[in-house]
């Protein structure tokens, strides 16, 4: 077993006063991709933030327990949150490319980054993450149009590959495909594939074979509790929580 | 997977829809039809009755402005048979400081006995005082008229000037169509409206002084204002805690928006001239009294502009490890410009007419040449508009409308630049 890259210990969060997430503890390692399934509303999108501290923004979120990148915590005062974020990249359920030139779009991480010294540097980032992220052949002709300007699947794979442009360790991913058609979701579900080994990925998904598909580890939230965690295939051909079988047969969710 | 697992489609358990299907033919659905045409033809109606109601009330402004203002742009003259007789040489003339010289040299007096000598006794009552300064111009562009008999046009006097165009007393009427018979008459452009400050002639008056310092005030207006509207409005959107002192800032800048612009003024004169010690009825003062009461409106269009920026794209720049200043100043303020600059055009438009807390600091004096620093004492346009509608002469009449079409003219331009700044600075979605 290698060492997790990922480790959450006991983790709870509160939005106020009420917890979103109850004593949550799980682990992620490099070359996986893990898997978030659960009924709406219960908390896998709460805690998919927490890993890369983006609920520093809900000012009423609260955050109990502790989460390991790479064994430093971090939520420790000494983590640095913007380098944390450009270790630890995501992309969003609802595709958020800025209303800037494709280029830009995936140009503006390395940028801020200072991760090139060279013109020619950035623009080979711009076309390996673009290539990467299966989008260069149609966009490579039209770079400098908006990105707000391409089709919803276009978008999602815009922002994934603004999100590789960084060269993350960890990619978080919520929702990735719920906007999307069968070929782009098997684009990207394509592009996971690609992808795994090379970062860890964790993705949050309301489609039992997709998880089934892309996952090594699933684990399965219930009203903010981690019900079950283990290999995917497990999972669904063999719950050992029966709130598990339910979701997965369709029962509830 | 396992097959067994696969979820089956939902049986249909639940109660059989007891309602019989719509029937949309029948009469009364017909009926609500109808009655929905004639809902939204009334609305469309209504809207366009109000947008129609508006522009006639701006264009019959405009029109009357412009029918009452134009003259103000125009200037009666009359043509001086002078023969000058002035001890100076004509080389003179035409270094620099010529106008002293000329004007030591006693023109003044010449003109006044050339207009006796050719309109009789009251010939230099004809005159504008300032008849003597066309002579002086022409002598300079000329030096030689002054070994020679001329013909100079002369601006005429406020009330021939009124009567010439058609509204004098019965006394300079008669005194106009004498002229008029002579062939003495003649009508120019008043280039000196454009380039001089205000005076007690009518016929003297300019408004570049006005102009000049509403200019200078609006500078040091947006200079202050705008800065500070816009840091103000991005940190409590951005930094500043919701809590209870965030909401009383919040109540109180909506409240200062609201305060009534004389209040300003006092508080201006209080603090800016009462404990500041700045020069009474300088720009300086006026802009930052101004700026007192622009301030709020950038903050809350700010503050609207920003909060219309979708948090979506606050959270992609966080999650490529953006900094809170970087999202700021990279996405969310160019997001908002088109929004805050809106905001920033309406405040400063109602600065630009605004009037009585420029009384307040003194801004109402009567001022004779434009201001060249924004310390010097000035008017601004509304205010100048104002003292010249309170004048008796009926000279300042047009000269009131004239200047009302240079103060709209100068919104206009301020309003286009505003348009044009936003077309530029909007993103397309
Ligand atoms: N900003 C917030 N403030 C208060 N409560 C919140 C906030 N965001 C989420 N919650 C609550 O936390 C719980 C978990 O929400 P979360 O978004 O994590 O669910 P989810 O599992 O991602 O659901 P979905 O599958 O529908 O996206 C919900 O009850 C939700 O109402
Ligand atoms: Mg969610």
């Amino acid at each position: 077993m290698t060492t997790p890259k990922i480790t959450a210990r006991n983790v709870s969060v509160y939005y106020g006063a009420t917890r979103a997430i109850d004593d949550v503890s799980i682990d992620v390692t490099q070359d996986e991709v893990v898997a978030f399934i659960g009924p709406s509303g219960c908390g896998k999108s709460t805690f998919l933030r927490t890993l890369n501290r983006m609920n520093d923004t809900v000012p009423s979120a609260r955050v109990e327990g502790e989460i390991y990148l790479d064994g430093e915590d971090i939520y420790a005062p000494s983590m640095d949150v913007v380098q944390l974020r450009a270790r630890v990249g995501m992309v969003f359920q609802k595709p958020n490319p800025f209303p800037k030139s494709i280029y830009e779009n995936v140009a503006y991480g390395p940028r801020i980054h200072g991760l090139t010294h060279a013109k020619g540097e950035l623009d080979d980032i711009v076309e390996g993450s673009l290539r990467r992220a299966g989008l260069w052949d149609e966009v490579k002709d039209r770079l400098t149009d908006s990105g707000t300007a391409l089709s919803g699947g276009q978008q999602q794979r815009l922002c994934i590959a603004r999100a590789i442009a960084v060269d993350p360790e960890v990619i978080l991913m919520d929702e990735p495909c719920s906007a999307l058609d069968p070929i782009a979701t098997a684009k990207i579900e394509e592009l996971i594939h690609e992808l795994k080994g090379r970062y860890a990925i964790v993705i949050v998904t309301h489609n039992m074979q997709q998880a089934a598909r892309v996952s090594q580890r699933t684990a399965f939230f219930h009203l903010g509790h981690l019900v079950e965690f283990g290999a995917t295939s497990d999972i669904f051909t063999n719950p050992r929580a029966e709130r598990t079988k339910d979701y997965i047969t369709g029962r509830y969710g | 997977m396992n097959s067994a697992l696969v979820p089956e489609a939902p049986t249909g358990n639940s109660e059989p829809d007891q309602r019989r299907p719509t029937d949309w033919t029948t009469g009364a659905s017909r009926r609500r039809t109808r009655r929905r045409y004639a809902a939204e033809r009334r609305f469309r109606l209504m809207g366009l009755a109000a947008v129609w109601l508006s522009v006639g009330f701006l264009a019959f402004l405009l029109m009357s402005m412009l029918w009452q203002g134009a003259s103000g742009f125009v200037e009666t003259r009359i043509t001086l048979p002078i023969a000058l007789q002035l001890d100076i040489t004509p080389d003179r003339v035409v270094v620099r400081g010529a106008d002293l010289a000329l004007a030591g040299a006693g023109i003044e007096g010449a003109v006044d006995a050339a207009a006796t000598a050719a309109y009789g006794a009251g010939g230099a009552e004809l005159l504008s005082d300032g008849a003597w300064l066309h002579v002086r111009d022409a002598v300079e562009a000329d030096p030689t008229l002054l070994n020679r008999r001329a013909m100079i046009d002369v601006s005429a006097a406020a009330d021939i000037d009124v009567a010439a165009k058609g509204e004098g007393t019965p006394a300079a009427e008669a005194q106009v169509a004498k002229l008029a018979a002579a062939g003495a008459l003649s009508r120019g452009f008043n280039l000196k409206f454009l380039t001089d400050a205000d005076s007690t002639d009518s016929t003297r008056v300019g408004i570049w002084g006005a102009f000049k310092g509403s200019l200078m005030t609006m500078i040091v207006t947006l200079a202050l204002a705008f800065p500070v509207g816009v840091f103000a409005a991005l940190y409590l959107e951005e930094y500043a805690p919701k809590n209870r002192w965030t909401d009383l800032i919040e109540v109180s800048i909506n409240n200062l928006a609201a305060v009534p612009s004389i209040i300003f003024g006092l508080l201006g004169l209080a603090v800016f001239l009462g404990t500041f010690h700045l020069p009474r009825s300088a720009p300086l003062v006026g802009g930052l009294t101004l700026a007192l009461m622009t301030m709020p409106v950038i903050v809350i269009a700010g503050r609207n502009a920003i909060k219309g920026v979708p948090p979506s794209i606050r959270d992609a720049a966080l999650a490529v490890g953006a900094s809170p200043v970087q999202v700021v100043f990279h996405h969310v303020l160019p997001l908002a410009l088109p929004g805050i600059l809106t905001g920033t055009i309406i405040g400063m438009a109602r600065a630009l007419g605004e009037t009585a807390p420029l009384l307040m600091i003194g801004m109402r004096a009567f001022i004779a040449a434009p201001p060249d620093r924004i310390t010097d004492p000035a008017t601004v346009l509304p205010v100048q508009i104002f003292l010249w509608s309170d004048e008796v002469n009926r000279g300042f009449v047009e000269k009131t409308s004239a200047a009302i079409i240079v103060l709209l003219l100068f919104l206009l331009a301020m309003n286009g630049f505003a348009i044009y700044l936003r077309n530029r600075f909007e993103t397309r979605w």
